[in-house]
């Protein structure tokens, strides 16, 4: 490795170390010493613009002028000609496999599947971890794939769904194990459509699964951190009172938690409808696998149809609505209580 | 006091801004630079450098190379927002061909030296140039590679008394021999991540080119030949007959097919026993021969044919694939860049390290460092019927789809006429832009 | 899993060798099972990179991972000196921190401003303006790149502008991080500080505190648990993101973050992909760390105490 890069580079590095935090700092400390400034009266109705004023600045470049460039693409055509609806009709055309019914469909199950498991599974862990002395050390493990890139996920699921055909040595590891353990023929788990419960299809699972797996940790830190908010000596009172673990559970630190519970679960509803990157790298929409956002980067980058993508996209932002309603009523719930 | 806290930070904030902005040093003038965007990565990006490496040398232009094996997003980002490279190479034409439509690229005719090009190229790479047919010139190319080579194990062959098949009869007599014999004759995979598909492909345009004829495989990738035609649908058939019926002809049948990466395909052809005997891969499977069995070498342990002829009236025809430049920054420096790349001494230097062919005549058989790239070089000089790689010819969504078809036909051909009727619903959505 | 509920630490209440002692302590053998089981299950892929991380392509290609634990065992360090030999290793890995550390100041801090306004500020339209944000949450990013590029070009922020003025090039980066990172940050920072009793802010207007003083003296120590999860997310998504950065800086040698040069180790036919197991250990070391040196401040009391004090 070279080091003078640390000499070649010294503005960088000067500005990241001083400039970045510096600025902000000043931005905050002077936009302070403006507003007072300012007639007491006044002050109360500038200084929230001034705290909020950087972020929703870099907001609305970043996400919402290009969002609403979306918006308004999704009604034109190639050539940029308003043409209504058309877009939009494209892209639901031909339900229930046509257009971008098969990627809404499994929306649903990466909705379902994603939003639930991880949700759950993260609150049990942080439940289950809070009781042991090694917390730390567990905690640290099943965050582990969280610091992987997707690059790297998928290359880990490969090895995981990997097939050989049957009488052969499995050299991926589910079909190991069910070849093994449980005698079966291997399966392609990534190809496989065969739907469990007759309804949810293996592949789609198995897409689900190494996303899942790449996540837990978000929501096991987020909901962990809020279970160590509540107070000790609260669970410590309703224990006393011989109130039972699930009692507890149920009563004090679920409640509690709920307001974390919805962000977490709220984010994970985005990041379900969103699911792009293992779709992408491991199927591409093929099988009956596709997605929203998939189609949407086939239809921008491959088809250059960018009236089709902007519709896809204004589809996955509609289909947000519900849960920012739910988000509404929560945050003026939290609102009333105080 | 507080107020006066306030206005020192402040002060001294603002002093510290101007100090890390004034550190910046001013970049020393040179013979300048290229900005190159290009998929080449890993020992490929090093053969590359190594090709420029004489050309910095000599004029002091230095290279800023960027690789990335999602150019399309990046380079369509690029182009869009009007920040692209200098040159580009794209390793399928669809992409430049769009920026030549919309005119994001420069012509070279002025650039380049025609003449030399006329005479060390074979007319298709100039004519795949000029998309628009408008005698403008939007592509050069400086590497190509050879599809339809059928690779076998010499000593699996030797040991059966296999005979390397001359013609299209033969290889259907010898595969047929092989499935009597309780082997499948042939290994294939499909899977390839986001291109999934590709390897079927390639079977089907390399039928269509010689069973057919180069008129019938213009037509088709230009969209004006029918999925369903009667000649598509028998190149299709033609595949089902290698694939046998079930797909009985493949190692691991259906299922494998699908699940197996394209450049793990062909190693059960080298197990003990081997699980098949043939396997259809462009020259760049050798390395994942040996990646996966490095004791084997070539010749001894994997030798290729080219696919036999199907219609005697075809006979040398071959799909070919290639590295196509384009231009989008007329500058003094990339004008040299692109001159010095169509040179054979230029294109002599990958050729060397391995892994490449030239499509330039002037690079010499002997600078092939092995017999099995002397042999494609020579195959490819003798080519006399040379016609690009359709997929990539056609629109973005008619590639994925027959990408696609490749994979559904594959899993169960008695859906071959659904599939066909499906594509030919693209055909005729995706050539209007 | 009901009886994992169950389970309760611990109970020194309860005489020794009682019925009720031996289930407790039956129930607390089940708790660390389930925990070990558990957490063993979940590290399942990722001790099969590592360890074929380990192993010659032939093996990789021939032999699951699990058969490399049993003899004769063939490790080699082929994969990891291969990567190490990676020329640009060195520079990218410096631009990896250059980028990453601005891409999680900036965003963090500005959304502790706003969220903190979000939270304990009236204004109009606020409530509205919240979940505007918690919907741009879902705003494809990849829908973004073009009409941002086509900006960044107009206003001169490229790298090769940049560098000329003297400027570190990564600011385009820095900016869209910071402008992708926003939304979860504030929607989870908000979350937190609205939580945040309200008697302490009456107390502090009481004492005469101004805004900076009540941000910096009280809302910010309060919510170091949020904080520090805040500042691990953002810093592994911006130190794992490749397509981002190809965007906006791109990948050449000099600006290439470390996401860039591994996954460039690889061809383009995916020749030597197994050089991506040594990678994925190697860029997984720095996020560990930081994970792992904000761990500490996970952990109960932090609010309880101080909001008695």
């Amino acid at each position: 490795m070279d080091f003078n890069v640390l000499l070649t580079d010294l503005p960088t590095l000067v500005v990241v170390i001083i400039g970045v935090p510096v600025v902000l700092a000043a931005y905050i400390v002077g936009g302070e010493y403006l507003v007072r400034q300012l007639p007491d009266k006044a002050r109360p109705s500038v200084r929230p613009w001034i705290w909020v004023a950087p972020a929703l600045l870099l907001v609305t470049g970043f996400l919402v002028a290009p969002a609403i460039g979306t918006i308004a693409q999704s009604f034109q055509d190639k050539h940029g000609t308003f043409i209504g609806m058309q877009n939009f009709a494209a892209q639901l055309a031909g339900f229930p496999t046509g257009g971008a019914w098969i990627a809404i469909r499994n929306n649903l199950f990466w909705l379902i599947f994603y939003t639930l498991f991880v949700l759950a599974f993260g609150l049990l862990l942080a439940v289950l971890f809070d009781r042991v002395p090694y917390e730390s050390a567990v905690k640290s493990l099943i965050f582990m794939p969280m610091a992987i890139s997707s690059v790297a996920l998928v290359v880990i699921w490969k090895f995981m769904y990997a097939y050989q055909p049957p009488g052969q040595p499995q050299t991926g590891t589910l079909n190991f194990i069910l070849n093994t353990v449980f005698h079966q023929d291997p399966r392609t788990w990534i190809q496989d459509e065969t739907p469990l419960l007759g309804l949810f299809p293996l592949n789609d699972l198995a897409l689900i699964g190494a996303a899942v797996w790449g996540i837990v940790g978000f929501s096991l830190v987020i909901l962990s951190a809020a279970l160590k908010g509540i107070p000790g000596d609260l669970l410590e009172a309703a224990r006393v009172d011989g109130a039972g673990e699930i009692t507890i559970f149920r009563r004090v630190i679920f409640p509690l938690m709920m307001p974390t519970v919805v962000v977490v679960g709220t984010t994970l509803v985005i990041f379900a409808l969103k699911a792009f990157d293992v779709v992408y790298a491991m199927t591409n929409g093929n099988y009956h696998t596709d997605v929203l956002a998939n189609r949407m980067y086939q239809l921008l980058y491959n088809s250059g149809d960018f009236g089709g993508a902007s519709s896809v996209a204004v589809i996955l932002l509609l289909t947000v609505i519900p849960v920012l309603i739910f988000n509404l009523r929560q945050f003026r719930a939290v609102e009333a209580r105080r | 006091m507080h107020n006066l806290w306030l206005k020192r930070s402040l002060i001294l904030s603002l002093a510290a801004i101007l100090t890390a902005v004034g550190c910046g040093t001013s970049s020393t003038q040179s013979a300048g630079s290229v900005k190159v965007m290009a998929q080449w990565t890993g020992a490929e990006q090093a053969s590359f450098m190594a090709v420029m490496k004489p050309f910095t040398d000599s004029t002091g232009i230095t290279i800023s190379y960027e690789a990335s094996r999602d150019q399309d997003a990046l380079l369509t980002t690029r182009v869009a927002a009007g920040n692209p490279p200098d040159l580009a190479a794209a390793p399928s034409p669809t992409l430049l061909n769009n920026f030549a439509k919309t005119g994001k690229v420069i012509a070279l005719n002025d650039i380049v030296n025609m003449t030399d090009l006329a005479a060390q190229y074979s007319k298709s790479w100039i004519d795949l140039g000029e998309p628009l047919n408008d005698g403008k010139l939007y592509q050069v190319y400086s590497w190509v590679s050879l599809k339809g080579l059928i690779w076998y194990d010499p000593k699996n062959f030797q040991a059966k008394s296999y005979n390397v098949p001359k013609s299209w009869d033969d290889l259907i007599n010898l595969q047929n021999t092989i499935k009597s014999g309780g082997t499948t004759p042939w290994c294939i995979a499909l899977e390839s991540g986001a291109a999934s598909g590709w390897p079927g492909t390639d079977w089907v345009k390399e039928i269509v080119l010689s069973q057919s004829g180069p008129t019938v495989y213009d037509a088709w990738w230009k969209g004006k030949q029918k999925w369903t035609s009667p000649e598509i649908k028998l190149a299709w058939q033609t595949w089902g007959t290698i694939l046998g019926s079930g797909d009985s002809n493949v190692y691991g049948g259906a299922k494998n097919m699908a699940a197996t990466n394209f450049a793990d395909g062909g190693t059960p052809m080298f197990q003990s026993p081997p699980k098949c005997y043939m396997h259809n891969q462009a020259s760049f499977i050798t390395s994942f021969f040996q990646s996966a069995n490095a004791s084997l070498q070539p010749v001894t342990d994997f030798n290729f044919f080219p696919m036999p002829d199907i219609t005697s009236q075809y006979a040398g025809a071959h799909v070919v694939a290639g590295d196509a430049w384009s231009m989008f920054h007329d500058t003094p420096q990339a004008r040299k860049m692109i001159q010095y790349l169509q040179t054979a001494d230029a294109q002599a230097i990958w050729v060397k390290r391995g892994g490449k062919i030239s499509p330039n005549s002037k690079v010499s058989l002997d600078s092939y460092p092995d017999p099995l790239s002397k042999s494609t070089a020579q195959i490819l000089v003798a080519t006399k019927i040379g016609k690009y790689d359709a997929g990539d010819l056609m629109p973005a969504d008619m590639k994925n789809a027959y990408w696609a078809a490749a994979l559904q036909f594959a899993a169960d051909q008695s859906k071959l006429d659904s599939i066909l009727a499906s594509l030919d619903t693209i055909q005729a959505k995706a050539y209007t832009s | 899993m009901t009886t994992i509920a169950v389970a309760s630490p611990a109970s020194s209440t309860t005489a020794r060798f009682s019925p009720r002692w031996l289930a407790d302590r039956l129930s607390g053998a089940v708790l660390h099972i389930v925990v070990i089981g558990l957490t063993v299950a979940w590290m399942v892929p990722t001790i099969g990179l590592l360890i074929t991380s380990f192993r010659t392509p032939q093996d990789i290609a021939n032999a699951g991972w699990w058969t490399a634990l049993s003899p004769p065992f063939k490790f080699t360090l082929d994969n990891y000196s291969q990567m190490f030999a990676a020329s640009n290793l060195g520079q990218s890995l410096f631009n990896s921190f250059m980028i990453s550390i601005p891409a999680t100041v900036i965003p963090v801090t500005l959304a502790a401003f706003a969220a903190y306004a979000f939270a304990w500020m009236k204004f109009p339209g606020r409530d509205w303006i919240f979940l505007a944000l918690v919907g741009l949450l879902a705003v494809p990013l990849q829908l973004t790149f073009i009409p941002v590029t086509t900006e960044f070009v107009k206003l001169g922020l490229t790298p090769d502008k940049l560098t000329a003025l003297g400027l570190p090039p990564f600011i385009p980066l820095w900016l869209a991080h910071a402008g992708y990172g926003l939304p979860f940050s504030i929607y989870l920072l908000s979350n937190f500080f609205r939580a945040l009793p309200s008697d302490l802010f009456e107390s502090a207007e009481i004492d005469g505190a101004g805004t900076l003083t009540v941000f910096f003296r009280i809302v910010l120590p309060l919510s170091v648990p949020a904080l520090a999860s805040l500042v691990i997310f953002q810093f592994l998504w911006v130190w794992n993101d490749l397509l981002v950065a190809l965007i906006y800086v791109g990948g050449v040698a000099t600006v290439a973050p470390v996401t860039v040069t591994l996954v460039n180790l690889v061809g383009s036919y995916g020749q030597s992909y197994q050089l991506l197991t040594a990678a994925a250990f190697f860029s997984m070391i720095v996020p560990l760390v930081v994970f792992l040196s904000l761990q500490r401040y996970f952990v109960r009391g932090i609010l309880a105490g101080s909001v008695k004090g």
